[in-house]
């Protein structure tokens, strides 16, 4: 803008000389994020980051215990890794996609009731989803071998029903029994990472305007439609991080696997804990856990990239 | 069909209820079963009605010891991720630093790792330098994964915390300790509490990285998983119960100091 | 504005600027604010003047120049060794404490032990004694102002800033809040440096408005002359509205003859901030409440010496105190005029040919190479 400078008469200073020197922000001040970050991000460095570096390298040696390992480049191991425990890398991965999808379906309508339905019981559901929490997880994992026990009511009411004929003929059970079948890790997996899909769920729909949907009304939507255009739409940062929150811890669990499952069920993160504790077999072990996060890393950032929440982080 | 119709119209409740219930099962089998007494070594099927569980509950070798180590690990892990966790959610919100994109991803990775490579990783690390495995191994790995849940609960909070209310504390003659301590602290209390909660029952609650880094140590939940080879005490449930009856009982206890504080302060 | 006497309290920026990497938020400024003063700094979002007050305050780091107090080089002082204090846009109440310990936050802060009566006389300045055990969610925005106003005034500071203070309020609210803000600075005496974007608000209530635009002060002075005597198009279109009118000088002499719209204005000689050569460019400016409007079968009952200008009604909107008129006409294509409403006359409908004539006295003229349109953009849009 070209203005005449009309000076506004300021009372002329000559007594003051003008500092035009640049104050530049003080050493220390510039400093003061870095001494924050300092403690927290060198604990993860040198407790996650690095161990990721040795386990790379370990995952590339040869040797034994006795006479030692050493770093020989043998790639070979992830190739022998793969081709002998292929099926329970894709078991984990299905388990845990089952669990995930499952969890979403059984989640979704609860984080719904609470944000929407449950009115002054809103707090009351809100204990009661995160109480579990508050009883060690093994212990509850282990009350299901209780209540899927042979001869047991849940058993018996499917048999009555014939809804093990079903899952039998798929492959998912056997036909008298849950326990040691697929479907009780299924369900253990399921039955344990609830509270990661509720919760985020929950947080995302709370959020959402309940006037959106008398809107959605009023503009000629079914209530089936208002969830399918609005709802679910908006819920989806919940939806995303929910999934992820399922997904993987799942795909490398072994407690479910252990404890409800049996030889045939048993998942990846059965045979890194067996190689590494057991066998001592520590290369293949670190390939297999390398195999696993690569695998895991993928799937996320794919996932993420498509769902176009990256701000999630 | 009106039931039909009911039905159709509060699916939604039902299917919530239904899911709600499938939670909770588990919690009240755990708890029935504290009061069972088995024939055999393992508590999976009931046989009669008991209090001598609960009477004694230290009554098996190894139980109370080895909760009251789980309670150490998880105290101190939650005291040093609160801490560090704290100091790096500020930095992230309210400074601008170098390789800051890296540094989000380093907190974000932690999590979006399955447990078990991050427990063979660390025993790797362990094993190569020669460390002793450990109570001090178990805590150090504790730390580790709680560290970026406090990150991300605190950082929240900060976010959503007005600057300018440390602004104005500074404008009214409080120094930069002053501040944090007067003000920018109690603020954001609720989301170091919530990180700190957090921290603490995940590390209680863990198992996968605490089995590979224990060594010989036992945690309360290595010891329910040698328990559920060996045969589970009847003890387990009770611990498993009383720790259920405590955090529900503080959680609604909280909630109705609150509410009746709320409307206090609105007389 | 021109108080030479060196007060104990004022404060003086000089050559104060800011930089925030290549962009600049506040160009090298010298501005006094004599002690005892309300001072207004107004102007549009992003003019630079919150971040002029933040630097006054010590919030923000001046790039260049020095800020001084009664005299005293305070620019290299933290906020809280500044016998200064502000009042935050939308008060940043610290919502964990209840209103006496937000009060006596800066007195404890200070080290005084009994705060009790202070807290309590200030309290009751701002009319909310009844209110000192309660949190600040749990009081109207308005009580919240007297609040953040309470916290700020019980220190005594030298200087009270005020960022907005109003801004959150509905409108009646802030009518009523203005003259309290007025009343309290009359009657504890402190000097108050007010920022805000509402003209009406500077006006009412400082006796010296500076008006800010990109970075820099283009006027400066008490709020009626502002408004007569505008010397930039900036000030003209932002404070109130102006007419303004492109033309070329044709006389100079005790009044300025100005041929616009193919007629001839005229307009005193000391009222042009241009320069006045013949034949140069002059943009003229006149107030629209300033304006009559005749319709064009009365032309003839216009006293001589009036300035004239012959146009048609295109728009009228009946406002209750008065009709405000667009008019289009050589001279200019939307000429607002605001009558009274005494006598209205009942043929001053769109589409009716008018007269508009006014006396040449209220004419101000302006520097022909400005944007004609600067600062006419309305306050709504500028938050």
């Amino acid at each position: 803008m070209s203005l005449t400078e009309a000076p506004p008469a300021p009372p002329a200073q000559p007594e003051e000389p003008r500092k035009l020197t640049l104050r530049k922000p003080s050493t220390r001040k510039r400093l003061i994020p870095y001494w924050l970050l300092l403690p927290g991000i060198l604990w993860l460095l040198v407790f996650f980051a690095l161990p990721l570096v040795y386990q790379a390298s370990t995952s590339v040696q040869t040797g034994s215990l006795e006479q030692g390992f050493e770093v020989t480049w043998h790639f070979q191991t992830y190739v022998d890794a793969l081709r002998d425990y292929y099926p329970q890398f894709i078991r984990s991965l299905l388990y845990a996609g089952t669990a995930t999808i499952l969890c979403l379906l059984l989640g979704y309508p609860l984080a719904y009731l609470i944000a929407f339905k449950a009115g002054r019981w809103r707090n009351l559901v809100l204990v009661l989803v995160i109480a579990p929490f508050f009883t060690s997880f093994l212990i509850r994992t282990l009350a299901w071998k209780t209540i899927l026990a042979d001869g047991g009511a849940v058993v018996d009411v499917l048999n009555t029903l014939h809804v093990l004929d079903v899952t039998s003929w798929l492959g998912w059970t056997e036909s008298n029994r849950v326990l040691a079948t697929p479907m009780a890790v299924v369900c253990g997996l399921t039955y344990n990472f609830l509270p990661f899909m509720i919760l985020p769920l929950y947080t995302s729909l709370e959020r959402i305007d309940g006037r959106l949907h008398e809107a959605a009304g009023d503009l000629y939507a079914t209530p089936a439609t208002t969830f399918r255009k609005v709802t679910f739409p908006l819920s989806m940062p919940g939806v995303v991080s929910g999934t992820l929150l399922t997904f993987i811890p799942a795909s490398g669990d072994y407690v479910n696997a252990e404890l409800l499952g049996s030889t045939d069920t048993k998942m990846v993160g059965s045979v890194i804990q067996s190689q590494f504790l057991r066998v001592l077999d520590y290369p293949t072990a670190a390939a297999l856990s390398f195999i696993l996060m690569a695998i895991v890393l993928l799937m996320v950032t794919f996932y993420i990239r498509r769902s176009g929440t990256e701000d999630l982080v | 069909m009106p039931v039909l119709r009911w039905i159709r119209r509060n699916l939604i409740v039902i299917a919530g209820l239904l899911t709600l219930a499938y939670m909770i099962l588990p919690n009240i089998v755990v708890m029935v079963f504290s009061f069972n007494k088995p024939n055999g070594r393992f508590n999976y099927a009931w046989q009669r009605f008991s209090l001598d569980a609960w009477k004694d509950p230290c009554g098996v070798a190894d139980l109370c010891g080895s909760l009251s180590l789980s309670l150490q690990i998880a105290f101190w892990a939650t005291l040093g991720a609160t801490a560090l966790g704290t100091a790096v959610a500020f930095a992230l919100v309210r400074y601008r630093f170098r390789a800051r994109g890296a540094i989000s991803s380093l907190i974000f990775l932690p999590m979006a790792m399955p447990e078990v490579v991050m427990a063979a990783s660390l025993l790797t690390l362990f094993l190569n330098m020669g460390a002793q495995l450990g109570f001090w191994t178990v805590l150090i790995a504790h730390l580790m994964f709680c560290l970026s849940f406090v990150v991300t609960a605190v950082k929240a909070r900060v976010m959503s915390m007005d600057p300018r209310l440390e602004e104005a504390a500074r404008d009214l003659y409080a120094g930069p300790v002053q501040t944090f301590v007067r003000v920018t602290l109690p603020i954001a209390a609720p989301g170091i509490a919530a990180g700190a909660l957090l921290a603490f029952a995940l590390s209680f609650d863990d198992f996968i990285i605490t089995n590979f880094n224990a060594g010989s140590t036992v945690t309360f939940p290595m010891f329910v998983w040698g328990s559920a080879q060996r045969g589970t005490p009847v003890q387990i449930n009770v611990i498993g119960t009383a720790m259920f009856i405590i955090a529900v009982t503080m959680v609604l206890v909280g909630q109705l100091i609150a509410s009746r504080r709320k409307s206090n302060a609105r007389n | 504005m021109t108080q030479q006497q060196t007060a104990g309290g004022d404060v003086r920026l000089v050559g104060i600027s800011k930089t925030y990497g290549s962009f600049t938020a506040v160009q090298p400024l010298d501005l006094t604010v004599p002690q005892g003063s309300f001072f207004a700094l107004l102007g549009a979002s992003g003019c630079g003047k919150t971040t002029t007050l933040r630097m006054i305050a010590g919030l923000e780091e001046a790039t260049t120049g020095t800020v001084y107090l009664g005299g005293k080089d305070i620019t290299d002082l933290p906020p809280y060794k500044r016998p200064v204090n502000t009042v935050f846009q939308s008060y940043a109440l610290f919502p964990h404490l209840d209103i006496t310990e937000n009060v006596a936050f800066g007195l404890r802060r200070r080290g005084i032990k009994s705060v009790k009566k202070q807290v309590d006389d200030m309290l009751e300045l701002v009319q909310l004694g009844d209110f000192a055990r309660r949190k600040p969610h749990q009081l109207s925005g308005g009580q919240q102002q007297r609040v953040a106003v309470a916290r700020a005034l019980i220190n005594h500071p030298q200087v009270l800033l005020l960022d907005e203070p109003l801004g959150a309020l509905d409108l009646k609210l802030r009518r009523q809040m203005q003259l309290e803000l007025k009343r309290i600075q009359t009657e504890v005496g402190i000097t108050f440096v007010h920022v805000t974007h509402d003209q009406e608000e500077a006006m009412t209530m400082a006796d010296t408005v500076a008006v800010m635009n990109g970075g820099r002060v283009e006027q400066l002075g008490a709020p009626a002359d502002l408004y007569e005597n505008p010397r930039t198009t900036f000030v003209a279109n932002f404070l109130g509205t102006s007419n303004l009118i492109a033309g070329e000088i044709v006389s100079t002499g005790e009044d300025l003859v100005v041929a616009a719209g193919g007629g001839k204005l005229t307009l005193p000689r000391e009222r042009c901030s241009a320069p006045t050569t013949s034949g140069g460019r002059l943009l003229l400016g006149i107030r629209p409440e300033k304006i009559s409007l005749a319709h064009a079968d009365d032309a003839d009952d216009i006293a001589a010496g009036c300035n004239r200008v012959t146009g048609r009604i295109t728009d009228s909107s009946f406002i209750g105190v008065s009709t405000q008129y667009v008019v289009e006409s050589p001279a200019g294509t939307a000429l607002q005029v605001y009558e009274q409403n005494i006598e209205r006359d009942s043929r001053l409908t769109p589409g009716a040919e008018v007269v508009l004539h006014w006396n040449p006295a209220h004419t101000f003229g302006l520097d022909a190479a400005q944007d004609i349109d600067a600062g006419a953009t309305s306050v709504e849009d500028a938050e």
